[in-house]
């Protein structure tokens, strides 16, 4: 019975184990750093760097972030302690149905909306010349694709704040701007961060929308108008040739195992920060 | 002042409310807009013709029925998985263990597993099993990746259930399985809930299904054989250059948003009646 129990644990395990040992090859033959800071990216002549694929992924989810986290922010704090019951109603089932819009959806979305608008009306303005299957595109549409996982969890967190401290602020004269500031915000801050780091874990991971806004070119994107590529886009494109080439599929698992081992620690510790929150108010 | 200040910050916020409110909206009325002029009959009924890359003709019955197939199956194999690691968990195992802690911990790292990650596991797994992209790829894969979110949904939703009931039933000397037999009414709007969310998660997954379902322009016929699935076709169809193919993408995109609309609503549906039920 016990074996049921464990089973959840022994998967995480077994996924860890079989990507890395996929991906031991293309470490043994190029040496996991020479992998991880070189730029060039030739399959064909054995040359796997990860670099630009890091640096889009860095890029594309610190855009995603900056865009997502105000908005995000300030809308939570405007449901749980400004809004009526009834906005608040009308808000949830909006969350629930950006959160489960499918990725591809979001990608013929950005497609038809975000990259013509960049391509048209941004990029003129600054290089010139740009596609719209831009760094940019990506950020914009997987920001989108975040925010309502933060909306979701940040409400959670301040309306676990208990009534009495809020309530103490307000009648001791603070106005309730002052309570959220330094009573609410104050208060949630360890949560809020824990919250950024989850949503910076699912943005890395994300795949079909960013693949199909990205534009996908190998060189090191050099402005947030160029072409970037981030790594789940490389391991999901590169299916069909992945076998024909030595080492190829072994780099792809690499791809696939740094994924799941930056998602792991970062899930890890955001959620074991929010389970000792949510401890701390609830027993 | 002070009242100035609060309510320049309360436009503030309405605003950024407003900006996510209109974000949905502005999602939806993309998709509607250009998909419901390339709708029609033939996009649910018909197979595509001419091959789907760059054949004018026919629809995508083909993924519609694929994503079915991997869906059922992977829902009911989730469900198969779930259900006693959920009840061990919450009856089985004493209030406050640490196993349990561990495992609900578990559940979470597992949620945040991205996709491709699980397409990429999936398609290392079919290689060493020495199976071909085929609609039973799919369905494990699909499986992997929605396991975790009906277990921690139901798993949530059982906890939320007051123990009085469970712990009568066992004071009267019932067995766990009895009391688990009897409690199940009550958690059953739970276990619909969660199956509903994670059936919405899995139909619009492409990642997972990429490496592992493989895509064909027929009716997938037996297990062994690729099946299509409609965020693929929504995907493929996008990229490519006739125009009419293009259209269909729209069309299927549509088809995949209102199916999604769907069960998000009756998931909503169940867990207020979930609620009712608690209070």
């Amino acid at each position: 019975m016990r074996i049921i129990a464990f089973s959840a644990i022994l998967f995480l395990i077994i996924i860890g184990m079989a990507l890395f040992i996929k991906a031991l090859p293309v470490m043994r033959d190029n040496g996991l750093f020479k992998l991880l800071l070189s730029g060039s990216w030739r399959p064909s002549s054995g040359e796997f760097g990860f670099l630009p694929f890091i640096v889009s992924t860095l890029y594309v989810s610190a855009i995603a972030i900056a865009i997502a986290l105000p908005l995000s922010l300030l809308t939570a704090i405007y449901l749980s302690s400004f809004a009526s019951k009834g906005i608040r109603r009308l808000f949830e089932p909006v969350i629930d149905l950006l959160s489960g819009i499918p990725p591809v959806i979001y990608g013929v979305w950005g497609t038809i909306t975000i990259v013509p608008f960049i391509a048209n009306n941004i990029a003129p303005h600054f290089s010139g010349q740009s596609s719209g299957y831009s760094v940019l595109a990506g950020g914009i549409v997987l920001a989108v694709m975040i925010i309502p996982l933060l909306v979701g969890l940040f409400s959670e967190i301040f309306n676990s704040i208990p009534g009495e401290m809020t309530d103490a602020s307000l009648s001791l004269g603070a106005t309730k701007l002052q309570t959220v500031n330094r009573v609410i915000l104050r208060r949630s801050f360890p949560g809020i961060v824990a919250v950024t780091v989850l949503a910076l874990s699912r943005a890395f991971g994300e795949t079909m929308a960013v693949l199909m806004v990205c534009g996908n070119s190998t060189i090191m994107p050099r402005s947030l108008l160029d072409a970037g590529y981030p790594l789940p886009a490389l391991i999901a494109n590169n299916y069909g040739e992945m076998l024909s080439i030595a080492g190829y599929e072994s780099a792809l698992m690499l791809a696939a195992f740094l994924l799941f081992i930056i998602v792991f620690l970062f899930n890890g510790l955001s959620r074991f920060t929010l389970n000792r929150i949510e401890k701390r108010y609830h027993f | 002042m002070k009242r100035r200040k609060e309510n320049i910050f309360k436009v503030i916020m309405i605003a950024a409310a407003l900006v996510i409110l209109g974000l949905l909206l502005f999602i939806l009325g993309t998709i509607i807009w250009k998909g419901l002029p390339a709708f029609s009959w033939d996009m649910i009924t018909k197979l595509p013709g001419g091959g789907f890359y760059l054949g004018k003709e026919g629809g995508v019955l083909n993924a519609i029925a694929g994503s079915l197939y991997v869906i059922i199956g992977a829902v009911a194999l989730s469900m198969i998985i779930s259900l006693p690691l959920v009840m061990y968990v919450n009856f089985y195992l004493p209030s406050g263990s640490r196993l349990a802690g561990l495992v609900r911990f578990s559940f979470d790292i597992l949620l945040g597993v991205p996709s491709i990650v699980y397409g990429a596991f999936g398609f290392t797994l079919m290689i060493f099993l020495g199976m071909r992209a085929s609609l039973a790829g799919g369905i494990i894969t699909v499986a992997m990746l929605i396991t975790p979110i009906m277990m921690r949904s139901f798993d949530e939703s059982t906890r939320l259930m007051p123990r009085d009931l469970p712990d009568s039933l066992l004071s009267l000397g019932s067995t766990r399985y009895e009391m688990i037999k009897v409690i199940m009414r009550q958690l059953m709007p739970g276990f619909v809930t969660a199956t509903l969310l994670a059936t919405g998660r899995g139909i619009g997954d492409a990642a997972t299904v990429l490496f592992t379902a493989g895509y064909t322009d027929n009716l997938p016929g037996a297990l062994n054989e690729p099946a299509a699935t409609l965020p693929l076709s929504i995907f493929f169809q996008l990229g490519s250059p006739v125009a009419e193919v293009q259209n269909r993408a729209y069309a299927s995109a549509l088809i995949l948003t209102i199916l999604i609309l769907i069960l998000s609503f009756a998931a909503r549906y169940f867990s207020s009646k979930f609620s009712r039920n608690r209070l």
